[in-house]
This record gives structure tokens, C-alpha cells and sequence, in this order.
């Protein structure tokens, strides 16, 4: 399937969760945040909220600023 | 007349939103040669919150280190911030997904409205603010040194408001001094003085006029010894603060002998 991953189209095996997708993509759960389609995924449901076909996921951490 | 090493002077913490913090120097993670530069800064400033920006893991290139491997977040409280978002709706996407990788309800709220100069869109930022409180944000919002701006801001439920002192970067120290000295008169939320330090004597000067606290990034992180200079800073947010309680004396036009008038050798 192909869902919008930071902007961009991003090919992948699903439907899967959002820990799932964290998974695949290597990265760590515990230090990012994640909105599926615009709403922000609570970290403790990461394992339940389920991406689908053309949905839009954005995947944040922190990095340096002021 | 309150002597300087009294408990007011030395018990000198300050509070936004009933969380107490020990040094009034806020400070950035941005912009430093590299992270070992950042943490010896950190460490010599002395402050107790950093602010963070929010943005898109590198899918492609995930090899980075994050940068919360290089604060102590033990020491430092986390202040996520809402940098580069250029409308509400942004700014408001962008707290709600700081929050849940910070596990703080608090934001440096900023909305841009102008590429060049970085000077806030207050109009918006008064509506994130709104909206921000309400979902239960301590919301501390970057903007203009205008005191009504600052003080709807405050009716909007900001914790504090962080007038700038200069264009963001820009290292020209405090403009408009007398819109920092209105706005703290103006304000019943902590006054920040955010952006425009250039260096200590700025920051003294934030200070002296009446601000709570100062937040830099820049004046630190891009000076040729960022540790150093955020040493300086901590003592200048320090001098700044007891120069202010200690209460200055009045500007005067002409001179006044500090030593005695009589008694002088050949009169």
C-alpha cells in the first residue's frame, strides 16, 4: 500500500499499527511522536491504531533549536 | 533598606504556572558546532529550562542522534517550541505532537508572520494561545514588545509572555526598552525577554528593566566560545536581576561629588 510519510509517498506492506510501522522504519518509539491523519497518536496506542492505504502519517522528534 | 545577602536575594527562583525554576537564563539547543560544544554550554549556564524545535524524523537517513542523548533531562526542564510554523493551525499541530514527545503540556508558542524579520503574527498567536489553553497547554508565547498585544495574550491565558527584544538572531540587544519596562508593568504573568541578546550586557539590561527571565539561543551558541559566554550570560541575567531589585539611583545631568567637600588640602 502507499500512505504519505512525512510528505512523501512511501510505499509499505499493510494495513499495520503504528508500532508496526516504527518498527519497520527503525525507529524508536520512545522518542517520537506520530499524527495519523492529523490526530496525534497517544504513545501508549501505538500498538492499536492501525495505517491504511492512502492515509497520511507524520513521524516528529526533537532536534536543536531556540 | 534590605540587605543584598538577605533570603530574597538569594532565595531569587522564579515560577510560571506554579512550576518553580532556580535560574532565570532560559536557552536554546540550536545552532551549536556540535553536541559536546552544546552540553559544556548548557552546563555553564546554569539554567534549568532548554527549548526544543519539533520536526520530521529523516526517514531516509535515520543514522542521527537525538538530541535528548545530550540533555540532562533531569536538570533541564524540556520547552518544546513551534518554531517556523507560519499559522495557527501549524502552531497548534505542532504543540500537540511536542507534547506527546515531551511528555509536558508546556510550549514556546511562536507563529511567524514575516520571513526576514521573524516578527510574530500576533493576531495568530493570540488564536493558538486560545486554543492551546483550552486543550490545557501552558502556553508561553513569543511576541511583539507591545504590551497589548502582550496583555490580550494574557487575557488569552498565557503563562507568561516573551516579548522580544530584537529580530530573532539579530544580536542588536533591546530596542525598544521602555515597551519591556511597560509591558512588566503591565503584566500579573512572568515577562521573558525573548530573542535579541546579542551579549551580556543585553541580557543585564533585560534584567535591570523589570524582565523575569531571558531566553537566548543565539548569543550562546553562535559566539566563538559558546561555554564561556554562557557563563557570562549567567552572571549577567544575575547582575541584571539584583541591579533591578536593588533599586538604581536616578539619572542625573550633571555631576555630584562622591567624596566630602570639606576639609581639602590648600582651601
Amino acid at each position: 500500500m502507499t500512505i504519505t510519510l512525512n510528505g512523501d509517498p512511501f510505499d509499505i506492506s499493510g494495513p499495520l499499527t503504528v508500532s508496526e510501522l516504527l518498527a519497520t522504519l527503525e525507529i524508536d518509539a520512545r522518542r517520537v511522536a506520530v499524527e495519523h491523519n492529523l490526530v496525534v497518536i497517544k504513545r501508549a496506542t501505538f500498538d492499536e491504531a492501525v495505517v491504511r492505504e492512502g492515509d497520511q502519517v507524520e513521524i516528529v522528534n526533537f532536534v536543536g533549536g531556540g | 533598606m534590605a540587605r543584598l545577602n538577605g533570603p530574597q536575594y538569594t532565595m531569587d527562583t522564579f515560577s510560571i504556572a506554579g512550576k518553580t525554576f532556580a535560574s532565570r537564563l532560559i536557552i536554546g539547543s540550536g545552532k551549536y558546532p556540535s553536541h559536546a560544544v552544546m552540553v559544556k554550554a548548557h552546563e555553564a549556564s546554569g539554567a534549568d529550562m532548554v527549548t526544543v524545535a519539533v520536526r520530521r524524523v529523516n526517514i531516509s537517513d535515520r543514522s542521527k542522534e537525538s538530541l535528548l542523548d545530550y540533555i540532562d533531562t533531569s536538570k533541564m526542564f524540556i520547552l518544546p517550541n513551534t518554531a517556523g510554523c507560519y499559522t495557527a493551525d501549524d502552531a497548534v499541530r505542532t504543540a500537540r505532537l511536542g507534547r506527546e514527545a515531551g511528555l509536558s503540556n508546556w510550549v514556546k508558542l511562536e507563529v511567524i508572520g514575516d520571513e526576514r524579520t521573524l516578527f510574530p503574527d500576533n493576531e495568530a498567536l493570540i488564536e493558538a494561545t486560545r486554543v492551546l489553553v483550552l486543550e490545557g497547554f501552558v502556553v508561553l508565547p513569543y511576541t511583539s514588545d507591545d504590551p497589548v498585544v502582550c496583555r490580550k495574550l494574557e487575557d488569552a491565558g498565557a503563562a507568561a509572555v516573551m516579548p522580544l527584544g530584537a529580530p530573532i538572531g539579530s544580536g542588536l540587544g533591546i530596542q525598544n526598552p521602555n515597551n519591556i519596562r511597560i509591558i512588566r508593568e503591565f503584566s500579573r504573568v512572568p515577562v521573558i525577554v525573548d530573542a535579541g541578546v546579542g551579549t551580556a550586557s543585553d541580557a543585564a539590561f533585560a534584567m535591570e528593566l523589570g524582565a523575569d527571565g531571558v531566553l537566548m539561543n543565539t548569543a550562546i551558541a553562535g559566539a566563538q566560545d559558546p561555554a564561556a559566554m554562557a557563563e557570562a550570560m549567567k552572571y549577567a541575567v544575575r547582575a541584571g536581576r539584583l541591579a533591578h531589585l536593588a533599586g538604581r539611583i536616578p539619572r542625573k545631568l550633571y555631576a555630584t561629588a562622591s567624596s566630602p567637600l570639606e576639609g581639602l588640602v590648600g582651601r
